[in-house]
């Protein structure tokens, strides 16, 4: 039961981008069309699962083991850009399909910050690591759920009347502040 | 000594990160809830890319090109894990209210693409001033938006109560506390201070900018110079140039996403 709170918590009340703000380049880059935006939100999930599952075995199994916590930022980013690397290569290998439909956002993730923001909450808020691997799966699912919504949005955007200077990132920065406004409902949930 | 003066009106006014290259948007959301927030995290970043542009220019020589980026990353890193642990044992309140946004300084693009595109290229001197410039520009725009989210979701500056009830002026005798009353009678505006006001901040922040580029486009008529650097953060700096004109990227990535959204774009409207 904890576990679903857990998981419902990170991906709608505590959403990754519009309550914590990380992860907004891709977000704000790759929302213009729903398709894209799913295949973003699918490698999202998929790196973002693995990686919270790799950063806290590795905390828990080498670093804190070493009495090395305070490594954790170094080793993170580290660990991170090398496993999505090492699933970009594996993919390509022995998955095609799913290489072809992921492959361009794989790269763009490495610099994603809402990866590396959930490895680090994961350890600073003591989760063991089935729990990190549920608030990995859960946040990069509140990802997925608030780009597709934006996407959506967007779409229906570029057919309507908007101000010279608004066009472009700051209509798309307003929608989302609407969006932000209208998950403050969920904040009842837990 | 002349070009380091140069390089501190670069980053403080010419190239401002926030306002003309805006960069670094992840932090600049989320920490303006307050000016002191904002102050706070921005002389954090200063500190950091002091010192990451002092090491990455002294080892410029000895990085090998292949590896300079994960090299640069580790180096900044490092520097990220010693601001912090200085930040939990003197600042721990400042600490507490950033939290996670410290170490995510590691992934600020204003940092690793200053690493790139100057401190690789340029002796130690004239990179602690670039850093230090950037820096404070960083700090100036994330201290000058958190002021306003605060005075117009809280009525307060740095703390201070200004606008609403209970300002400090009211406490005071004759004038003053008739500027006070009036004062008083603003109510605070609270979603400012929540996540969607820093959404609101920013569209109006980036709609001005906008329009201040159409400006000196028209008036110029030759293409205007937007520092729209994509290998800076690949695709970080990218997106903030949506309408304005880009330099063409160097990171095939990226191209092949927009080009994937302007073909599934296409199919939508063929629909």
């Amino acid at each position: 039961m904890n576990i679903l709170l857990l998981a419902i918590g990170a991906a709608l009340v505590n959403n990754v981008i519009l309550s914590q703000f990380l992860g907004l380049c891709p977000f704000l880059g790759v929302s213009k069309s729903v398709n894209t935006a799913t295949g973003m939100g699918m490698a999202v999930i998929f790196v973002m699962t693995i990686a919270s599952a790799a950063t806290s075995i590795i905390y828990y199994g080498i670093l804190q083991r070493l009495g090395l916590e305070y490594l954790n930022t170094i080793v993170f980013i580290l660990v991170i850009a090398a496993l999505v690397q090492f699933v970009e290569m594996f993919l390509k290998k022995n998955m095609k399909s799913l290489y072809e439909s992921l492959g361009v956002y794989l790269p763009l993730i490495t610099t994603n910050c809402a990866v590396l923001g959930i490895a680090i909450s994961n350890v600073q808020e003591g989760y063991t690591i089935f729990q990190s691997i549920v608030n990995g799966f859960g946040s990069a699912v509140g990802f997925t759920i608030a780009i597709v919504i934006l996407a959506g949005i967007r779409e229906k955007l570029e057919y309507s009347p908007i101000p010279e200077s608004f066009k472009g990132t700051p209509i798309v920065l307003i929608t989302s502040g609407l969006m932000a406004i209208a998950f403050f409902g969920f904040s009842g949930l837990i | 000594m002349n070009k380091c003066t140069e390089r501190l009106y670069n980053g403080i006014v010419k190239e401002n990160p926030t306002f003309v290259q805006m960069l670094g948007m992840c932090p600049t959301l989320a920490v303006t809830s307050a000016a002191i927030n904002g102050a706070g995290m921005g002389l954090a970043t200063t500190c950091i890319l002091v010192m990451s542009n002092l090491v990455i220019s002294i080892l410029r020589k000895v990085i090998p090109d292949k590896v300079r980026i994960p090299s640069f990353i580790v180096i900044i890193a490092s520097f990220v894990t010693i601001i912090q642990f200085l930040m939990q044992a003197y600042l721990p309140s400042l600490n507490a209210s950033l939290g996670i946004y410290i170490p995510l300084i590691v992934v600020n693009c204003i940092i690793l693409g200053r690493a790139e595109s100057y401190a690789s290229k340029n002796k130690p001197l004239p990179s602690i001033f670039d850093g230090l410039g950037m820096g404070l520009g960083f700090t100036i725009g994330l201290t000058v938006i958190g002021a306003f989210r605060e005075l117009i979701g809280k009525g307060c500056v740095f703390g201070y109560q200004v606008l609403g009830e209970g300002n400090i002026l009211q406490g005071k005798q004759g004038v003053l506390k008739g500027i006070g009353d009036v004062f008083g009678l603003y109510t605070p505006i609270t979603i400012f201070v929540l996540a969607p006001g820093a959404f609101f901040v920013l569209a109006f922040l980036v709609a001005f900018i906008n329009k201040r580029n159409a400006k000196k486009l028209a008036a110029s008529k030759d293409s205007v110079q937007v520092s729209c650097k994509p290998e800076a953060c690949a695709g970080c700096a990218n997106i903030m140039c949506a309408g304005k004109k880009l330099e063409k990227s160097p990171i095939s990535e990226v191209n092949d996403v927009e080009s994937n959204d302007k073909k599934s774009n296409e199919e939508n409207k063929e629909r």
